[in-house]
């Protein structure tokens, strides 16, 4: 099973040099066999949720069960997220790169059976193009993978992120090393400048800058500097940094002791959210199995330098994303952002010079070392380099986590990775950067996916969510959406973002309920100005942000609510009513008995009709209903 | 209920250092479903900050509660994936059918309600989790059987 076992090794196996390092991976290696059939099962979190465990369960028993011979004994290995949740669990055959799709418990048996006897796929199980209807076998041509470019994502999907080994095998610390052992700090430094790197985390700093800058500030002030991986990911609608975590977590960790490595750095942290709980495990083994080979800890690569990691869980806060408030919230204290006069990378984590990235920024790190600069650089757009990882959700066909080159035409990601809208439409707007972003409407689909043009656009980049609205959704309550968010989540310690947001979302509440007039609309701009500019951090600052977009590139819809009374998209409570449609009713009374308030009326197998008086648009009767007769108008 | 871990146990696992507040609390919370007044005062003279500033750390972050909580704690992401597949709807009709409000705990400390907003599971929005297990794609008819499966064992 699995992998065949290396010697055990004594704790006291400590790499100690580049040679070492490659002498371990090839031992790794020359225990594997290219052309053994390895069964991948996703455990990510999405199809963890759909039933993974027990697909990986019974493949496991059915391969012990069959028996297999020495020369096609297929091991067995669970991943990180592929990115296709949508369609998990997913299984991949390899070496042939079979891709199966919502696989049960119950297919174990046929996938031994056809693919690992007989080499053959099992035809049911794999994915069909929703347009031609044609299977199609293989992962790497399902065009939801075939147009992306997986960089930071390189090894996920392929490696057991739980098992070092997999990691080593698949090229893990060959970046460290090779930093450690051939490069000045100062060089490694000039790399991440020379690549273009801009931090992921949302407002796009080039990274290699802000190492610079803490350097210059550590010469200023004198150490400890400390390196911070920012792994709050508090956007809703974002699951990119979880998945990079979890899949990949030395990826991270690599990148942090580089950087460490770069600025002198001897101790780090890692802030997670307290929802993240794999990724706080898996975490904490890669650390444990990093700490035992001499990774990681006292003396590493037996160079002498010394740097550990230290795991904070966040405790559900969404401003701790924030660089400053994280800070407080490492220090164990209420994390409230405080001004930024002085700059992190001068008065960071205790008041020491720290520098804070965020996790996809971090896992980049490693192949800008690995494979140079100038490859990195050559990727994406000059102002722009490399790939960013979106998490795609909302209406769009193929829900999922993507990477692409950045500077890749907006419409590209939607119609041919994502697979455009359910029902053929084209999409009505796309929602990137979450709170602190903006709406892009279809009208400008071509709109090049990097930091500027986006910003341009009116929108941002942000950490990477992107989420693709259809005409049935209503870019008024999508605004009002977040601003109920950012209220939630707004520390309260300054006036312009707890009484603003506040008074902005009242007034989309008010719209929302047919209210409200057109001097309010230009009142509310008015606020939001105010806003963007007397705020203390950026939460503030960004929170007008999805409502000055949505009124540049909606306005008629906001007046349709203002003043016809109407919401175009049906979403709006007080402005629509429910109605079933007597065609599709099949009178199978499951709405009838659910509606809280008893007012659907009619018998067994004949139409039903709602009382629209004595309704309360509660939406139940449309959830339950599966012929589609409840509508909405 | 969960089982019994003694507070000192907890307590002794972290340095008597300010900045081991936020482990501490959280431990506490993940190991009695609550903070207690006495916890937190046992905490504050292990870690050396005063009460008005455990009580304040308690208050700003949404995982803590200083109350109990129920036996089944429900959670329904409301982060933007789900709302647009309107988890709001979901939200609600629990709301009526527990007679509570998200944030609360039924008299009879059965289930707690609360909303989350995203857990990184967005692909299969909407999402809920009931006590420790993912309910993707959920829907108000799967979560009232559900519901009904819990006060029925
Ligand atoms: C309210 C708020 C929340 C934030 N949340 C996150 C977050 O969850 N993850 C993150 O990496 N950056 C977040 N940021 C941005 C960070 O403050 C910081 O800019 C970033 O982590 C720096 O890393 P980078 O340069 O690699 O992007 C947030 C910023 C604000 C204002
Ligand atoms: S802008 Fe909002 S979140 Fe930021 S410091 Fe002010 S009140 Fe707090
Ligand atoms: S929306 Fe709610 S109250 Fe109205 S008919 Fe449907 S189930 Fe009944
Ligand atoms: S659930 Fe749908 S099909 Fe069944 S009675 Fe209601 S409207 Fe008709
Ligand atoms: S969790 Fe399996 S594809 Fe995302
Ligand atoms: S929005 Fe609900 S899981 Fe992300």
């Amino acid at each position: 099973m699995a992998q065949p076992k290396l010697a055990e090794q004594p704790n006291s196996m400590k790499i100690k040099s580049i040679e070492e390092l490659n002498a371990f991976r090839q031992e790794i290696l020359s225990l594997q066999d290219p052309a053994r059939p390895t069964v991948i099962v996703c455990h990510g979190t999405g199809c963890l949720a759909n039933g993974s465990p027990k697909v990986s369960e019974a493949l496991r028993k059915t391969i012990a069960k069959a028996g297999f011979q020495a020369k096609v004994m297929p091991g067995i290995k669970t991943t990180g997220c592929h990115g296709f949740c949508s369609r998990g669990p997913l299984v991949i055959v390899k070496p042939y790169g079979l891709f199966y799709q919502r696989v049960k418990a119950g297919d174990a048996e046929e996938i031994v059976n056809t693919t690992l006897l007989k080499g053959e796929p099992v035809e049911r199980l794999l994915y069909k193009d929703p347009k031609t209807k044609e299977p199609i076998a293989l992962e790497k041509e399902i065009p939801f993978y075939k147009f992306q470019q997986r960089v930071v994502l390189r090894n996920i999907g392929k490696v057991d992120p739980m098992d070092i080994r997999d990691t080593i095998a698949a090229g893990g610390y060959q970046a460290l090393a090779r930093a450690m052992t051939s490069l000045t700090p100062d060089e490694v430094i000039s790399q991440v400048e020379k690549s273009g790197l801009r931090g992921r985390g949302g407002a796009g700093f080039p990274t290699g800058r802000k190492w610079r800058s803490a350097v210059a500030a550590i010469k200023k002030k004198g150490g400890p500097v400390y390196v911070v991986c920012n792994g709050d990911e508090g956007d809703p609608g974002a699951f990119m940094d979880r998945t990079i975590m979890e899949g990949d977590p030395h990826a991270v960790l690599e990148g942090m002791i580089i950087g460490a490595y770069a600025l002198g750095c001897h101790q780090g942290y890692i802030y997670v959210r307290a929802e993240y709980p794999i990724a706080i495990k898996h975490l904490i083994i890669a650390m444990d199995q990093a700490r035992s080979l001499g990774l990681l800890g006292q003396n590493i690569l037996g160079t002498g330098f010394d740097f550990d990691i230290q795991i904070n869980r966040g405790a559900g806060a969404f401003v701790c994303g924030e660089s400053t408030a994280l800070f407080t919230s490492l220090e164990g204290r209420a994390g409230e952002p405080r001004p930024k006069y002085v700059r992190s990378v001068e008065e960071g984590l205790w008041g020491k010079p720290t520098v804070l990235n965020n996790v996809e920024s971090w896992a980049n790190v490693p192949v800008i070392i690995e494979k140079g600069a100038d490859w990195y650089a050559g990727i994406g757009v000059p102002t722009s380099t490399g790939t960013k990882v979106f998490s795609l959700v909302g209406k769009v066909n193929n829900v999922g986590l993507v990477e692409v080159p950045m500077g890749i035409p907006l419409v590209k990601i939607i119609e041919e990775i994502g697979g455009g809208v359910p029902g053929g439409k084209p999409f009505k707007a796309v929602q990137t950067g979450g709170p602190s972003g903006g709406c892009i409407p279809y009208t400008l689909k071509d709109v090049a996916v990097d930091f500027d043009s986006l910003t341009k656009a009116g929108s941002m980049m942000g950490s990477g969510g992107m989420i693709v609205m259809d005409r049935r959704d209503c870019v008024v309550d999508v605004a009002c959406y977040f601003l109920k968010f950012l209220e939630e989540e707004s520390c309260g310690k300054c006036l312009p973002c707890r009484l603003g947001v506040t008074r902005m979302r009242e007034m989309l509440d008010t719209f929302s309920k047919g209210q409200g007039s057109k001097q309010d609309l230009e009142d509310l701009m008015s606020l939001a100005q105010a806003i963007q500019d007397g705020s203390l951090c950026a939460l503030g600052g960004s929170a007008p942000n999805p409502v000055l977009t949505t009124v540049k590139y909606f306005r008629e819809e906001y007046l349709a609510h203002i003043e016809q009374q109407r919401c175009p998209a049906g979403v709006c409570k007080d402005l629509i009513t429910y109605q079933i449609d007597p065609e599709k009713c099949t009178g199978c009374m499951l709405c009838a008995r659910n509606c809280p308030q008893k007012c659907i009326q009619g018998e067994k197998k004949k139409p039903h009709r709602i009382e629209t008086e004595k309704c309360i648009r509660c939406g139940i009767c449309l959830d339950n209903c599966k012929f589609e007769a409840v509508q909405v108008s | 209920m969960k089982e019994h871990v003694d507070i000192d146990d907890i307590i002794e696992r972290y340095p008597g250092k300010p900045e081991s507040l936020i482990f501490l609390l959280q431990d506490i919370q993940a190991a009695y479903n609550y903070v207690s007044p006495e916890a937190m005062t046992l905490v504050c003279d292990h870690v050396g900050v005063p009460l008005t500033q455990a009580y304040a750390v308690a208050t700003f972050y949404q995982s803590f509660s200083l109350e109990p909580k129920g036996e089944h704690e429900i959670r329904v992401c409301l982060g933007t994936a789900c709302h647009l597949k309107g988890a709001g709807r979901i939200v609600s009709e629990l709301e009526r059918r527990l007679g509570i409000k998200a944030g609360e705990t039924t008299k009879d400390l059965k289930y707690s309600l609360d909303t989350v907003n995203c857990l990184g599971a967005c692909a299969l929005a909407p999402v809920s989790v009931v006590d420790s297990d993912y309910q993707p794609n959920t829907t108000t008819p799967k979560l009232v059987k559900l519901l009904d499966k819990l006060a029925s064992e």
